[in-house]
């Protein structure tokens, strides 16, 4: 017997008391999913939330994004960017305007190569307001999930409409990607550790500097 | 201790003698609870850095909470689908394998730690490579599975700041989330500035004990090795059955790394870790973060479905394993504590863990949660595994802050019942159970207990005769009297005033 068929039989055995049934009706539940969390203003909430973990928020029109990255790029001294292959256009021109040197990841880097860039643009798919989180679904305006970590500077760009209120509501919104397979990523702020005395350290492995600027 | 093959050294440090995990070979080495948490009382220093670190973290937890609106709600509807998990956990794991395996995943089982170690050694030896990183996972320490790689001349290096503290420090976690809560800044400085550069990248030179300095430099360490390593291993917080999914929640980055640059990564999953299905995914992403580092929500969380061409690993495996796991759910009583989602909010909240420490329990499972799950996942045969259960004074604060509602008090006394009924059919004698054959005479009956009443009742004129109390006793008193006075009794009993005042009313 295969170890798979052992533990399948195992539990079978020790689950002898339990009724033969559906597993929603052995355990109804009533739960209304992907409910919003009533809040003022879910913009404002998801710029407090992110500023609470020490990102850098900038609130901009849409049409004021490009200048935003060429003022980031350019106060920051940002050397060079690695730009994942959908990233709009006028965006990437924006970080050459801050002179930057823009690096493309085809034939993709290798990880030392990666390493040795300072910063990655990224578009993202959904931002959470309660919780001041970013999550990318990895597409191509956002790249392989090693641009977005291996750099030390993240600039994220983030739509007014994919803020959401809450996590339920964020769930509903990602769906599609996972049903087509995309990885995600969740991101609350920059990396950090509460590891010694479990006093909160900002950056550790991941990007150091988080700067998001969010599009109205 | 490994068996490295004679004239092989190390690759990694050393760690203490004996085993804590589950389902290992040797016996366990620890004593019974109550003499290692005497020995750990001593420790001043690990009792100061324990109460300053578990104070933190419970405020801090009660301020997220408080923020939620429906937090029982979410914590009943998070018991509710790990009920469902639990009670038809075959179906679902038919349903996880067949959509890992969908997504391009290669799904191992593994029956006990023994099978788990060896699925994963010849997995990494099937790569050609002598390292591998990994991201903190109980599931890992509980099989002991950097022992079982090192053995087979594989080194294991652990990326978590926590787990590289404790690693380089020859030393074991004492809790689940932040396994070097009993270490300060400046033990963490001494062990980096003794071991980091016998292992990779050392230190700075003069480096101070400021928390983020040894961040800095756990970060020029590890760099290196996440660069290099061609396997990463990570355990899983959860596996999304309906789009075989696996989820791994974590704060550094260090997660990301291992799940992202190393071309094969292998997944080592306890089977009850399963979620139904994604749009479950809003009841736990919300009660893990505030139950566990008490954030809205941690810095990084990691998703992914088998292998996405062109991004991450090529080569993706998940290891399911049993380990005790199913012995857990043949109890029915005990089988609750397999909602757990390693939090650890209630070994935070445990009046006993924070003053004894995770070392005491000689299980990778402290706390409550440790003396819930260990003896049954483990059996109550090791003297260690038997005392576990008394590790309690039965407060149930643990019961009030677990998110997935835990009746853990209620398991311990469950387990407290399985040691006694065990004791009760030992060969040789004990005296708790010699006691109680007097004692159930006593109670059996309402003659029995009055004769045994006034009996007392003369002695106790003589023995506590000018007396309010006695103190100390001789054996086989003392363990008792040791720590206790025994109150001198009241001098009427409620039996005989009754009688005398409305015994007539009958």
């Amino acid at each position: 017997m295969s170890s798979r068929d052992v533990i399948l039989s195992r539990i079978r055995k020790a689950l002898s008391d339990v009724p033969n049934l559906p597993p929603e009706k052995d355990i109804p539940l009533n739960w209304e999913y992907g409910k919003p969390l009533a809040m003022d203003d879910v913009l404002d909430t998801f710029t407090q939330m992110c500023l609470d973990y020490k990102a850098v928020v900038e609130r901009v029109p849409v049409a004021e994004v490009p200048a935003t990255i060429t003022k980031l790029v350019t106060e920051r001294q940002v050397k060079t960017f690695v730009v994942p292959a959908g990233l709009d256009q006028d965006w990437r021109k924006a970080a050459a305007d801050g002179g930057a040197k823009l690096i493309e990841d085809d034939p993709p880097l290798s990880s030392p190569e990666l390493n040795d860039i300072d910063g990655v643009i990224t578009a993202a798919r959904v931002g959470i307001a309660d919780t001041g989180t970013i999550v990318l679904d990895h597409a191509p305006d956002q790249g392989r999930r090693a641009l977005s970590l291996v750099p030390d500077l993240h600039i994220c760009v983030i739509l007014a409409d994919q803020v959401v209120s809450d996590v339920p509501e964020a769930v509903q919104r990602l769906k599609p990607s996972i049903v087509a397979g995309n990885p995600l990523t969740w991101i609350s702020g920059g990396s950090a550790t509460s590891d010694i005395e479990l006093s909160r350290v900002e950056g550790v492995h991941g990007p150091r500097k988080l700067l998001i600027i969010l599009a109205e | 201790m490994s068996t490295n093959p004679p004239g092989q050294a190390r690759r990694t440090p050393a760690p203490p003698k004996g085993t804590v995990g589950i389902g290992q070979p040797e016996p366990v080495a620890s004593p019974v609870f109550r003499e290692n948490a005497k020995k750990q009382l001593q420790n001043t220093l690990m009792r100061r850095n324990m109460k300053h670190a578990t104070t933190t973290i419970r405020n801090k937890r009660l301020l997220r909470v408080a923020e939620v609106p429906n937090w029982d709600e979410v914590r009943a509807q998070g018991a509710g689908l790990k009920d469902r998990v639990a009670r038809h956990l075959d179906y679902y794991l038919a349903m996880a394998e067949e959509n890992l395996i969908k997504a391009g995943a290669q799904v191992h089982w593994a029956k006990d730690a023994q099978e788990a170690n060896q699925i994963i050694v010849s997995l990494v030896k099937a790569k050609g490579v002598d390292e591998v990183v990994k991201i903190k996972s109980m599931a890992t320490q509980e099989i002991e599975m950097n022992e079982a790689l090192e053995a087979a001349g594989i080194a294991a290096w652990e990326t978590d700041l926590a787990e590289l503290i404790v690693q380089l420090g020859h030393d074991r976690p004492s809790h689940i989330l932040v396994p070097a809560i009993h270490r300060n800044r400046e033990e963490v400085r001494e062990i980096f500035n003794r071991e980091m550069g016998r292992y990779g990248t050392p230190p700075p030179k003069n480096m101070p004990n400021d928390p983020p300095v040894l961040a800095g430099a756990a970060r020029v360490h590890l760099r290196e090795k996440f660069l290099r390593a061609k396997v990463g291993i990570s355990g899983g917080n959860m596996i999304i059955a309906d789009t075989g999914t696996m989820v791994i929640v974590e704060s550094e980055g260090n997660g990301r790394m291992c799940l992202t640059l190393p071309e094969t990564l292998i997944s080592v999953v306890g089977v009850e870790k399963i979620i139904p299905s994604f749009d479950d995914l809003e009841v736990f992403m919300k009660l893990l973060p505030r139950s566990s580092t008490a954030e809205r929500m941690n810095p990084y969380t990691s998703m992914w479905s088998g292998v996405t061409p062109g991004d991450g690993p090529q080569e993706v495996h998940v290891v399911l394993v049993d380990n005790g796991r199913t012995k857990v759910l043949d109890d029915p009583e005990g089988r609750f504590v397999l909602r757990c989602i390693r939090c650890s909010a209630c070994m935070n909240k445990c009046p006993v863990f924070e003053r004894v420490g995770g070392h005491a329990y000689g299980s990778v499972y402290p706390g409550p949660i440790g003396i819930a799950l260990t003896p049954l996942m483990r059996g109550i045969d090791s003297p260690i595994d038997k005392s576990l259960p008394f590790a309690c004074t039965l407060c149930c604060a643990c019961d009030d802050v677990c998110p997935v509602k835990i009746p853990l008090s209620d398991i311990i006394v469950h387990n407290r019942n399985r040691v006694a009924d065990k004791k009760r059919h030992d060969i040789h004698p004990h005296l708790e159970t010699t006691v109680m054959i007097p004692a159930d005479w006593a109670f059996k009956k309402a003659k029995h207990f009055e004769l045994v009443q006034k009996a007392v009742s003369i002695a106790s004129g003589i023995a506590f005769k000018n007396k309010d109390y006695l103190g100390p006793m001789p054996w086989p008193a003392s363990p008792w009297t040791r720590a206790r006075d025994i109150p001198a009794p009241p001098v009427e009993s409620f039996r005989s005033w009754w009688a005398k005042n409305r015994g007539g009313a009958k």
